[in-house]
């Protein structure tokens, strides 16, 4: 199985091939935001709304057999192809790999010059808390 | 005459640039407007030659300060049409303006069980203050209902005017939705119930005739960055009687006449609101933003960006899949919309990718919104400066946006 680091250069070199046209990689973002599972109804809660997000993210995340498995939502389309990209990289990984994970590829695309400000904090609130899940699954693991 | 719009982009120096790969288009005007280069200057100017305290050194630095700070209370009074410049308070913003009446007028003349009348259609700065005030002294806060097409229902605003209501504060043109309201008869109306009327200019001030005495309203509130001046400045428009009548707002330097341990006498109107040295670069360099829109006349500017409306409405209109927000037959230039299927903010930031400005979201009137039953709309104001050229350029940008969810 290929790692989180691997994973990232994957993104990296799709994202490359784009170039530097924004209206093209913004086209590209909102179309993976197509291929997200379908977010379970029962956690579309204000208590899965992730803060710090301008448009709303609902995240829930569940373990299975010492793997972490997210689910995630948003109003927009261009945010639910973010989170496609944040999961594609840490879905069903183990706690310790995520937590450990150098997650270098949205400076590397260049997303913080494309998305502007406020939509780079959102997608660091996400970030931190695909990582806090993780934080607390392995806390379990190793209670 | 008409503008000559090409003579006027030359002295905005912003407007020449390109954002993302393409020329700039900047249709977010109800949220700032760009500054002409003589306002820069200005500013420049003033730190290089004249930069002192105003109203208080003896020395010629002063002087000229002070005199040219004066000199744009005096065009402001010409903007308004107010009887005297001592009418004319400088606050740093719209806001400010709002919550200095709140605090002084409101707490000396709004009293338990008084009525605050506000609309639907107001900004966040015309509602938070009045709530502010209501929780302070038990006074209640009405509004005013609108249609689906964001026009004020007259006859329920008649309805709730009594000789409770003590003051009616609201907006004269509308920041979302562009809505024009009928101000003139709801002044009429307040003031026969004995009601004192303020209102939130902020975006009339720099499209429409706003003559004080005509409408005679009470209080004017603006900013001047949206009428191509400085950030950070505001203007209060009081009448005198009752701005000698209220308490003070802010207590320091400036707006006193005599100090002692045991008590204080204010200085007179304007002086007794501007507590501190002021924003004085600002109010300096918001003289010649003034001049410009004297120069090129207020009626060509309205003519201008009606133009541009009503040519952005017709083709938008026409778009498959767009949603137009706010319809009133009288409007500033502002066009609300939606595209069906799509968040206002992936709109927004498509439209940026093709160098196009505009703003997204609630627009700071989330109770507008919530009785429109939308989350936010995407927006796009003009100015004296943008063209039809631009307005093409935008109509294909957003029917490109539209056409991917809407085949």
């Amino acid at each position: 199985m290929s790692t989180i680091a691997d994973i990232q250069n994957e993104i990296v070199s799709e994202f490359e091939i784009l170039g530097e046209d924004r209206e093209s990689t913004i086209f590209y973002i909102m179309e993976l935001g197509g291929s997200l599972e379908p977010y379970p109804e029962d956690f579309r809660k204000d208590e899965y709304i992730i803060q710090g997000c301008q448009s709303k993210v609902w995240l829930v995340a569940e373990e299975q057999g010492g793997k972490v498995i997210y689910k995630a939502d948003s109003n927009t389309d261009i945010t639910k192809g973010l989170i496609s990209l944040l999961i594609r990289v840490l879905n069903k990984r183990s706690p310790n790999e995520i937590l450990e994970a150098n997650l270098d590829f949205i400076p590397r695309i260049g997303m913080g010059n494309i998305l502007g400000s406020q939509r780079s904090n959102g997608l660091a609130a996400m970030m931190n808390q695909m990582k806090r899940y993780a934080l607390a699954f392995q806390t379990k693991q190793n209670a | 005459m008409s503008i000559q719009v090409n003579a006027i982009r030359s002295l905005f120096p912003i407007l020449h640039q390109e954002v993302n790969g393409h020329p700039l288009i900047y249709f977010d005007n109800a949220a700032t407007t760009q500054k002409p280069v003589a306002v820069l200057d200005a500013i420049q100017n003033y730190y290089e030659k004249d930069n002192s305290n105003i109203h208080r050194g003896a020395h010629t630095l002063a002087d000229r300060a002070t005199r040219q700070y004066e000199e744009t209370r005096e065009s402001v009074r010409t903007l308004l049409n107010a009887r005297e410049a001592a009418e004319v308070i400088f606050t740093k913003g719209t806001t400010e303006s709002i919550n200095l009446v709140a605090k002084t007028f409101g707490s000396k003349f709004i009293q338990k069980g008084d009525e605050i009348l506000i609309s639907t259609l107001e900004h966040h700065s015309n509602i938070v203050p009045w709530q502010m005030l209501c929780e302070q002294n038990g006074a209640i806060l009405k509004v005013i209902p609108i249609t689906d097409s964001g026009e004020l229902i007259l006859e329920e605003f008649e309805k709730l005017l009594s000789n409770k209501t003590k003051l009616v504060s609201i907006v004269h043109a509308s920041n979302a939705l562009g809505t024009i309201n009928p101000v003139k008869t709801i002044i009429a109306a307040a003031h026969a119930v004995g009601a004192k009327v303020l209102l939130d200019g902020a975006q009339s001030a720099s499209h429409l005739e706003v003559d004080v005495q005509e409408l005679d309203c009470d209080f004017l509130a603006f900013s001047a960055h949206k009428l191509y001046g400085p950030t950070g400045l505001g203007v209060l428009y009081g009448k005198r009687a009752l701005l000698e009548e209220m308490p003070p707002f802010l207590g320091g330097g400036e707006m006193i006449r005599e100090v002692t341990f045991e008590k204080t006498t204010y200085n007179t109107i304007p002086f007794k609101f501007e507590a501190g040295t002021p924003s004085i670069a600002e109010v300096i360099a918001f003289k010649p933003a003034l001049d410009f829109i004297f120069t090129t006349g207020k009626k060509q500017i309205l003519a201008h960006e009606n133009d541009l409306l009503d040519y952005a409405t017709g083709i938008l209109r026409d778009v498959k899949g767009l949603i137009p927000v706010g319809t009133a037959p009288e409007k500033v230039a502002v066009f609300s919309f939606n595209i069906q299927s799509m968040h206002p903010y992936d709109v927004g930031q498509l439209l940026d990718a093709k160098g196009i400005a505009v703003r997204t979201g609630h627009h700071c009137t989330q109770p507008l919104m919530r009785r429109l039953g939308l989350e936010g709309t995407v927006r796009a104001s003009f100015a004296v400066y943008n063209t039809r050229a631009e307005v093409d350029v935008f109509v294909q940008a957003v029917s490109k946006i539209a056409s991917l969810k809407n085949k």
